[in-house]
Formats: C-alpha cells, sequence, structure tokens
C-alpha cells in the first residue's frame, strides 16, 4: 500500500505508550497481515562527567527531515513486501526514560519485518535532519550525535 | 542575490538566531561559507553539512536556490 503524500511524522513531546497500543489495534482490521515489528527509541539517561542527561530537546529541519521519511518509506516499500509502515518521531522534550521514535512495520510473513524495520531505523539515523540537545540534571547540556 | 540561511541546533548557538537573510554576490557554496566564517568566527570549529532547497550539495556545487541551511550531526531516534 504505496502513499504518494509526504506525512508529518513528527509529534510534540513523548510518544506515549497509548498511543503505540492504539496503533497495534487498528491494525486488527487489517487481516492479511501475519507479522508486525516495533521499534521504539527511548532516551537513555546516560553519565557524561558524573552529569546524567535528564532529557533530550529534539528540534528539526521540519520539511527536509520529512521529505527524507517520505523517501526512506518508499525506498522500504520498494525493498520489502510491506503491507504497512508508520514512523512517529518527537519533538521538543522527551525524558529519560520515554520513548522518542516509533516505528512499526507489518507484512504476511515474519522474515521480511526483521530486515525492513532495520533498513528503516538506521537510515533515519544517518539521513533525517533531526538535533537532539542533550540536557543534564543541572540544565547544562551537549549535542547528541548518531554513530 | 538574497538568500534566506537558516541555523539549526549547535549552529544556531553560534549564529544566535535560527534563520536571516543574507545578501550573497558570490557563485558556489563555498564562497557563501566563507562569507559566513567572517560573519561567525567560531562556525570554523563546527561540524556541519549544508543543504540547498532541502537537498546536502557540497562546497563545489552553485549556489542556485534561495533557502540555505547549514545541518549539525544528525541525532534523531
Amino acid at each position: 500500500m504505496k502513499d504518494k503524500k509526504i506525512k508529518n511524522v513528527f509529534r510534540q513531546g513523548a510518544i506515549s505508550s497509548e498511543f503505540i497500543g492504539d496503533s497495534i489495534a487498528k491494525h486488527q482490521a487489517k487481516t492479511s497481515i501475519g507479522a508486525h515489528n516495533i521499534f521504539l527509541g527511548q532516551v537513555r539517561a546516560d553519565v557524561i562527567d558524573d552529569k546524567t542527561v535528564s532529557a533530550i530537546e529534539y528540534t528539526a529541519y521540519e520539511d527536509m527531515a520529512n521529505a527524507k521519511f517520505h523517501e526512506i518509506r518508499e525506498a522500504a516499500f520498494e525493498k520489502f513486501e510491506l503491507t504497512c509502515m508508520h514512523i512517529y518521531h518527537s519533538l521538543g522534550t522527551v525524558k529519560a526514560g520515554e520513548i522518542c521514535l516509533f516505528v512499526f512495520v507489518s507484512s504476511p510473513r515474519r522474515k521480511v519485518v526483521f530486515k525492513a524495520l532495520e533498513f528503516i531505523v538506521e537510515a533515519i539515523k544517518a539521513d533525517v535532519p533531526v538535533f537532539g540537545k542533550e540536557v543534564f540534571e543541572d540544565e547544562s547540556h551537549q549535542w547528541k550525535v548518531n554513530n | 542575490m538574497e538568500l534566506k540561511i537558516k541555523y539549526f541546533g549547535q549552529i544556531a548557538e553560534v549564529t544566535q538566531q535560527e534563520e536571516e537573510s543574507l545578501e550573497f554576490s558570490g557563485v558556489l557554496i563555498s564562497e557563501l561559507i566563507e562569507q559566513l566564517y567572517e560573519k561567525y568566527t567560531p562556525l570554523k570549529n563546527k561540524d556541519f553539512q549544508i543543504a540547498q532547497n532541502q537537498e546536502l550539495v557540497t562546497l563545489e556545487t552553485q549556489v542556485s536556490g534561495n533557502e540555505i541551511a547549514l545541518l549539525p550531526p544528525f541525532a534523531g531516534g
């Protein structure tokens, strides 16, 4: 099921477990699906020089980022036999322990969803202009870099 | 020509603004970056990629679009 329209992937704040649960429930009507796979990115309370990360503040070059997310979607549908896929990424403050990225892929069969999910998550990390300010408990900060 | 320049993350911390209009009379992206280095010296120590009309470009690319963005390292997910 291809979707040509560019979607807005961004959500303000953390992605709640209710939102994730509802997304799963919505797929019960799609009975050609035999396998779902989900990636949840969670903000880690890294300790750097004795200071603990308490939250990440996300910003993005939103237009370019949504275009990139769209390209990744198109590439994933091209490469893998997927029934549907959904990507949500947070903007603004997400506290340690909360979810900032939700990727959800579905297919008739299981093998494809493992490969597809890894492809999509790695592409998001490498290609999408999202920026993360790691805020410490004392309100100082540093900038997160994906590696 | 007048360009709209956008700054993000730690680059915006250096420029103290997220967007500005800039008069540019050169040809290449490298010339634009030199102009920005003159205006914001600490930029020289920052790592960034450049997008023109939302596509990544190199220093050798000609300036043709009206929106240029300086993008620090990506941190999505």
